[in-house]
Order: structure tokens, then C-alpha cells, then sequence
């Protein structure tokens, strides 16, 4: 969920549209409005490491797993 | 970005399985320790995508499911004394215990009031001052250090008719007895999401270096799934044993130290009673003295109770992943979604309710 405001502990956050109450007791780091945050039963865990989140994508990308599949390889049809 | 639709592209998912096939060789059993990756495996089709030698094996990460019955009947109890609220997440209340529900029993009178989180329990007590608010706390990981933070707001708001019944309890042991069944042989672990947000890798540790197991912390979109399985067979395939995180950005090696210090300065380790595992130790969180006050089973005369096991039910072998749902001879006739009789038929991360929702 993107936060869009702070107040003290809570922050108000959305997600496809949905507004929400989270609670920032238990988030190990700094937030800070347009923070993008895992929220788990009204509370904020972590925020979304964005480089991380690409990275993830990339490293598949570069192993050659995301380029067309081949003759070779036995393909889902 | 909230990263979703990245992780949910079907080219891509495309292209993972057609990986997985060219890499796979050996005869593999992996398991899916959490419910959510219960439903998402299901939701993708990802058993039918994935090449015959890879068996995928639904775990115990359901907290509601692994709720011992007897638990539940003591929540029941509670919730017949007048001048208690029971304060509960939502998929306790259809959970049947020896006798009756929650939800039947709130249809015969009894005040049971669903939250979405532990705030809103706090707040019950607050606007209801001459009655007793008792919130049951089931969860793993995840939930147990936002349980905390709010017993630690009730104890400096001095709320004195808060307490909460802990039933809280702790995935790594759950492991570790899996990973010593002889009749399992798991050859992988796809380990659950946000409980790592918390825990971090090193409580994997162990199974991967004592058990030569390899465990995978994946995210809960179909592309975050397979990318876990292409891990796990990787290290198979090389005779490797690790901890991988495939859940990045949401999962860092230390984990989240703020919510698991909250979570251990209110909670102390004790044995605990799970469905089907049976009791393992140092596997529940119970509260601790400094924080004796909002504990229900000190204020509250709350005698243990051996709950009865409905009849025919296999939700036990179902969460030791030894039995799946079509196994069991209720499944889809007696015990369906509108009528369950065991737990994991009544939760949203119920291997028994994906099984049905899914599989007809």
C-alpha cells in the first residue's frame, strides 16, 4: 500500500483505490508519505524495496529464463 | 510501485515454467508451508503448470487451521460469560469446536465481534468500559508483533479491561518436526512470505545445515512461486542446502528486529499444542509476566479442555501434508465451505477450502 499521510503512529495508505488506517508500531524503518509498505492486519512490516523488486525481475531476465522459449525446451502447450 | 502486476505477467510465468521443465531431472517433493502460497498455487493452476516429478505439498501455515480444537472451546466458554467481549479475526468465528462455533454461539446471544486488526479490539475496551474485552490471538510471526504493540499501548493507557487469549505461535519448529517425519521425505521448503519479513533467514538455518534441506522464502504472486520452485530445484539438482531469499523486496536477512524485539518483550516462549504436529516445544508465544495483566488465562478461570476431534476428519495428516483433502471421506460431502466440519475447510488459507474452491 503508498502512503499518504502521517500521524504519529498511524498513516493513512491506499491501494487500488482503497483507503486504509495502518499503524507504523511495528515498521523497522523511517516512513515517510509515498512510501510504498507491506501491511499485514492494519499494520505496516516493511517497506517495498524497490531496487530489490527489479532486481528480483532482472536477475531471471539475465539467466536467459525470460527469453522466448525455444525449440528445446518443453513448452507449456 | 507495489510491484503486483510485474509478478503476476503471464509471458513471464510462461516463460518460469518452460525453465522449470528444462532444468528439472529429479523426482522432487517441495512443500508450501504457508497458506496464502496454498492459495495462489491453486489460483495460478501452478501444480497442473509444473513438470510431473516436481509434488507440491500443502504445510501447517495456517494459524486458524493449526488452532488445537480445544483452544476454540475455551473461547467458546469465554464467550458465554455475560460480561465478556470477544473480540476475533474474522475466520475464527466458523471454525467448529467440540460442541458449537463462535458464530453459532454469537446467534444464540453471545457478544463476538469480528476485527480486521488488534487496534480495534483496544478501542472495543475503550468504548466499553463495564465489560471485559478479550481478544484471541492467533497468528504467526507476522501478527504476533502487531499483537504486542497493542498490548503494549493497553499497558500505557492502563486499559484494565483488556486481555488477550495467545494463542499465538511460531513457524520454525513447525519445520523442524516436518523435516524430521520419516513418512514426509520433503526435498525443499518454499518458506512463507511475511513471516520472514520478521524472522529474517537465520531461524531457517538449521534445516537447511543439520537436514540438508534448502529452503526458499518466496512472495505470494505466481511469478514470486516459481521463481522460489527454480531456486529450490537449482540447489536440488547441485546437491546444495541453503537459505534463499526469493521475496526481496519484502524480505531482508535480518528481518524486521523492531517487530520480533515488541513481539519477545511481551511474549515468552512455551510449548504449544498444534493441530496434527501435535505439541511441539518452544513453538507458542505466550505473554510474559511484566504484561501478566492482559493475559485471559490469568484473569479468567480458563482449565485447559481436550477438544474432540470431529469423526472422519483429516485435517491433522492434511497439515503434517502426509494426506490431501480428496483423501479425506468428508471432503465435498459432509464437510464443504457452507457446512465445514474442520478448520482448514473454514479458513481463507485453508488447504481444504483452496482444495474446493479450486479443484471441482
Amino acid at each position: 500500500m503508498q502512503i499518504l499521510k502521517i500521524d504519529g503512529n498511524v498513516a493513512k495508505a491506499v491501494l487500488s483505490g482503497t483507503t486504509r488506517q495502518v499503524y507504523l508500531d511495528v515498521l523497522d524503518e523511517k516512513a515517510q508519505v509515498g512510501d510504498y509498505v507491506i501491511v499485514h492486519a492494519g499494520f505496516a512490516i516493511h517497506k517495498i524495496d524497490e531496487k530489490e523488486a527489479k532486481e528480483t525481475l532482472d536477475l531471471f531476465e539475465e539467466a536467459g529464463v525470460f527469453s522466448p522459449v525455444s525449440e528445446n525446451n518443453h513448452g507449456v502447450h | 510501485m507495489e510491484y503486483i502486476d510485474e509478478y503476476r505477467n503471464p509471458d513471464r510465468i510462461e516463460h518460469l515454467v518452460a525453465h522449470i521443465r528444462n532444468i528439472s531431472r529429479k523426482q522432487i517433493k517441495l512443500m508450501e508451508v504457508c497458506g496464502t502460497h496454498t492459495v495462489t498455487i491453486f489460483r495460478n493452476g501452478i501444480r497442473d503448470l509444473l513438470p510431473n516429478c516436481i509434488t507440491l505439498i500443502s504445510g501447517p501455515g495456517c494459524p486458524v487451521c493449526v488452532t488445537p480444537i480445544g483452544g476454540i472451546d475455551q473461547a467458546i466458554a469465554l464467550a458465554q460469560k455475560e460480561d465478556i467481549i470477544i473480540a476475533t479475526f474474522g475466520d475464527l468465528l466458523r471454525v467448529p469446536g467440540s460442541e458449537t462455533s463462535l458464530l453459532k454461539q454469537r446467534g444464540e446471544g453471545a457478544d463476538i465481534r469480528v476485527v480486521y486488526s488488534a487496534y480495534d479490539s483496544l478501542r472495543l475496551a475503550q468504548q466499553n468500559k463495564n465489560r471485559q474485552v478479550v481478544f484471541l490471538g492467533v497468528g504467526f510471526e507476522t501478527t504476533a508483533p502487531t499483537m504486542a504493540a497493542v498490548i503494549q499501548r493497553a499497558k500505557e493507557a492502563q486499559i484494565g479491561n483488556f486481555t488477550v487469549m495467545s494463542m499465538h505461535k511460531v513457524i520454525p519448529p513447525a519445520l523442524e518436526a516436518l523435516v524430521k517425519s520419516p513418512e514426509l521425505k520433503i526435498d525443499g521448503f518454499i518458506c512463507p512470505g511475511h513471516v520472514s519479513t520478521i524472522i529474517g533467514t537465520e531461524p531457517y538455518m538449521p534445516i537447511a545445515r543439520d537436514f540438508g534441506v534448502p529452503c526458499v522464502i518466496a512472495g505470494f504472486e505466481p511469478l514470486d512461486v516459481l521463481q522460489a520452485i527454480v531456486l529450490l530445484v537449482r540447489q536440488i539438482e547441485h546437491g546444495e542446502a541453503k537459505v534463499e531469499i526469493q521475496y526481496r523486496r519484502a524480505v531482508s536477512p535480518k528481518g524486521n528486529p523492531k517487530a520480533r524485539d515488541v513481539m519477545m518483550e511481551v511474549f515468552e516462549p512455551g510449548d504449544s499444542l498444534w493441530r496434527g504436529l501435535g505439541s511441539l516445544p518452544r513453538s507458542g508465544l505466550k505473554i510474559a509476566s511484566p504484561y501478566g495483566d492482559f493475559d485471559a488465562e490469568r484473569r479468567f478461570d480458563i482449565s485447559p479442555v481436550n477438544g474432540r476431534e470431529p469423526p472422519g476428519c483429516l485435517c491433522g495428516d492434511i497439515l503434517r501434508g502426509l494426506k490431501r483433502p480428496p483423501d479425506c471421506s468428508l471432503f465435498q460431502k459432509a464437510c464443504t465451505p457452507e457446512s465445514p466440519v474442520g478448520a482448514c475447510m473454514v479458513s481463507s488459507e485453508g488447504t481444504c477450502a483452496a482444495y474446493y474452491k479450486y479443484s471441482t
